[in-house]
């Protein structure tokens, strides 16, 4: 089996394609753990794992923390409203302090991109994860999402996965582009020009269309991203209801796409804006199974990086 | 005290001067230049063979961060830095604290730099009280207390009705404007150059738009209200054509680029590597390829370092709260050396750019080894190999991208007014 050699995940471009397969592959073993009555084995007994939270987060800091228990580790939630940074502690400073109580394993989102390298420069010896770095990378999430399309069609392979929305301020879309690109996947880019960022198409094996018609036309993925009001400012778009009317998911454009195509979306889901709820909840949907998957695909994560041999 | 240097080339473009030749220095003025002169009893030698001997270098974008800043750097501190870059004069911006928006405050860095000074430092004025850029300074009595030019650096003049009285009522004053031309609104929180890079490594761009627009405002600013205008740091293409355009037209622009624009691009921000965040920000191979087209051709009139001193708690942070800005006194000159081996400019078109040109803009009555004048000279060796090593540099803040870079070219002697104030170990 192929080695892992890195202390830190911080982004899938820093990864090559033996390691990303190695990822998944170990993902597939772990979910057997979380099919279990008991789901919980002794791997990380003895590591500590904190989860560094410095933008919200429900979904991805309660996977990272289910699949640190899982695995038997020791897991601190630290968020910015119960730590030093609201006395205004720097990031650097946090980060001695925290490696001064000899923790493993980091794992941090943070809306700064890149700040998770500068977090791995100061804590020697302590592996970063990345659950998140400012419009950069988000890569457990591009995992999770390969591994989705992996289980619903066996390869990632050829595949043509459609990516529509806020390109520029998406960490996902990144993600997905560095890695489904190194697995051979064909990347379709759409969204307003507003939200599509100079060179986009030299990510990767990508496309950058029109239209969202043409980038979701026989895709075998469709993949919606979350208009993130936050990030973007208020120049990027009149308003949400003519966004959902030419960059929103509907049970009619979706018949563009493959008869068996599956649709995902990183969440949390604007309904009605990016993606009508009858696609949500539609039997093209693979959401929630996105969200299963991102616990083994954590779990191989924190097993990785801790150098850790499978029994 | 007199100061024979011997058998250096002597460079000096103000004269069109380029010979193997003698400067004899007698009281702090150039006496004689020639060949075979004989240094009078008591007088200090300096053999100058194989090295360049210049009119003193002149940086005309200079933050020393005196007063109120003092933790990054001081007059003291930062001219000395400048000796040992090679500079006998720094023009220094006026964004300290207090802000130089008075008389009081540029008598004091005038007064300090000649006391403590290592180098001769000429304030900037700002053009609005305290940089709110709503009400103008009083430009008259800034320049009577030696302000030898008035600039809001660090920010722009938004309010295009306020830049255009600034211009009329400086021409009128016989003071000049220094633009730093950047629209904010297209700026918004961007940390970088838009571009390629940036979509990469998923920093907030700033477009090369932004920079080219302001100067486009200024220049047609300064046209219309037939006032000179100098442009600072100039990053972009786009810039390059606009101030080419309007020279052509017989507008009096001027204007400056640093040396980090024509020697790195936004690759450098790859690794978040907060040493290579500036405003403007690094831009791309095309804009470096035509800053080095418009110091070719004259667009660009000077060389200046925009030296930024942060204290390194300032920049050892996650990339979008570093601070703006690199030093750059102490490697200026190497630097710009590569422009005269890349065959870009000729050695007397570099000097020209880093010392004649920046005293004529500004009226410094320096710039030249003419017989007569103040003896500021740089004794350049052309050869001397160094690395940019952060332990050995003078300036109080070691906030670089060029930190290990192995460089060619130093100041071997620094000479103000006949003083040597820098020699080279």
């Amino acid at each position: 089996m192929a080695e892992f050699k890195h202390k830190d995940i911080i982004a899938l471009r820093d990864l090559n394609k033996e390691e990303i397969e190695l990822l998944l592959s170990t993902a597939e073993s772990m979910r057997e753990i979380n099919s279990r009555d008991i789901k919980k084995v002794p791997t990380l007994r003895g590591k500590t794992i904190i989860n560094l939270f410095y933008e919200a987060s429900t979904r991805t800091r309660t996977s990272f923390e289910i699949a640190g228990k899982r695995l038997s580790a020791d897991t601190v939630n630290i968020t910015p409203s119960s730590s030093s940074a609201t006395k205004g502690e720097t990031l650097a400073d946090t980060a001695l302090n925290l490696l001064a109580m000899k923790p493993d394993i980091i794992v941090m989102r943070h809306a700064v991109s890149g700040s998770h390298y500068f977090l791995s420069s100061k804590m020697p010896g302590c592996s970063i994860i990345n659950a998140g770095d400012g419009t950069h990378e988000h890569p457990s999430q591009g995992l999770l999402d390969m591994l989705t399309m992996k289980d619903r069609f066996g390869r990632l392979d050829g595949l043509k996965v459609a990516i529509v929305g806020d390109i520029t301020h998406s960490r996902v879309a990144r993600s997905n582009i560095q890695g489904l690109t190194k697995m051979g996947s064909q990347v379709f880019l759409a969204g307003p020009p507003t939200m599509m960022p100079p060179g986009a198409e030299r990510l990767g094996n990508v496309t950058v269309c029109a239209s969202m018609k043409e980038a979701i036309q026989d895709a075998d993925v469709v993949m919606m991203l979350r208009i993130q009001q936050e990030r973007q400012g208020k120049t990027l778009m009149p308003n949400a209801r003519e966004y959902s009317r030419y960059f929103g998911l509907n049970p009619e454009n979706l018949k563009l796409a493959k008869p068996d195509a599956m649709v995902m979306h990183p969440g949390p889901i604007n309904r009605g804006v990016e993606m009508s709820s009858y696609v949500v909840d539609g039997g093209q949907s693979h959401i929630l199974k996105q969200v299963e998957n991102g616990v083994a695909v954590r779990m191989a994560m924190l097993y990785h990086v801790c150098g850790g041999e499978l029994e | 005290m007199n100061l024979l240097i011997k058998g250096g080339r002597v460079i000096d473009p103000s004269q069109k001067l380029d010979d193997t030749l003698d400067v004899l220095v007698d009281n702090g003025v150039i006496k004689e230049i020639g060949t075979g002169l004989k240094a009078p009893a008591g007088a200090e030698t300096i053999d100058a063979t194989g090295k360049y001997v210049v009119p003193g270098l002149i940086d005309m974008h200079v933050h020393l961060r005196d007063p109120g800043l003092e933790y990054k750097e001081d007059i003291v501190s930062g001219t000395r830095a400048a000796a040992a870059g090679g500079f006998t004069s720094v023009v220094c911006m006026p964004n300290t604290k207090p802000v130089i928006d008075n008389k009081a405050i540029a008598g004091y860095i005038i007064t300090k730099a000649r006391n403590e000074g290592a180098a001769n430092v000429f304030p900037v004025g700002s053009i609005t009280y305290g940089l709110d850029g709503e009400r103008m300074s009083e430009m008259g009595e800034l320049k009577e207390a030696g302000c030898v030019a008035v600039s809001d650096d660090g920010k722009p003049v938004k309010n295009a009705e306020l830049m255009r009285r600034a211009l009329e009522y400086a021409r009128g004053m016989g003071i000049l404007v220094i633009t730093h031309a950047e629209e904010l609104s297209l700026v918004g929180a961007g940390v970088m150059n838009e571009g390629f890079t940036s979509t990469e490594i998923g920093l907030k761009g700033i477009p090369r738009i932004a920079e080219d627009i302001a100067t486009a405002r200024d220049v047609m600013l300064a046209e219309y209200t037939c006032s000179p205008i100098h442009v600072a740091h100039v990053s972009t293409a786009g810039s390059v054509r606009v101030i080419r355009e309007a020279k052509a037209r017989g507008v009096r622009v001027t204007c400056e680029t640093a040396p980090h624009y024509f020697t790195l691009t936004d690759d450098a921000v790859r690794g978040y590597d907060t040493n290579a965040k500036m405003n403007p920000p690094l831009r791309e191979a095309a804009d470096v390829a035509a800053i080095k087209a418009g110091l070719a051709d004259g667009t660009i009139d000077a060389i200046a370092t925009d030296h930024a001193p942060h204290h390194r708690d300032e920049k050892d942070v996650e990339f979008d709260a570093a601070m703006n800005g690199i030093i750059g006194l102490e490697t200026s000159l190497p630097l710009s050396l590569r422009l005269v081996s890349d065959g870009v400019l000729t050695i007397d078109q570099l000097i020209e750019k880093m010392s004649c040109n920046p005293s004529n803009i500004l009226g410094l009555q320096r710039g030249t080894l003419v017989a007569g004048s103040i003896a500021d000279i740089t004794v350049i060796d052309p050869q001397a190999a160094w690395t940019v090593d952060p332990d050995r540099l003078v300036s109080k803040s070691k906030n670089s991208p060029f930190l290990g870079w192995n460089v060619t070219g130093a100041a071997s002697a620094t000479i103000l007014a006949g003083n040597v104030v820098y020699t080279r170990a």
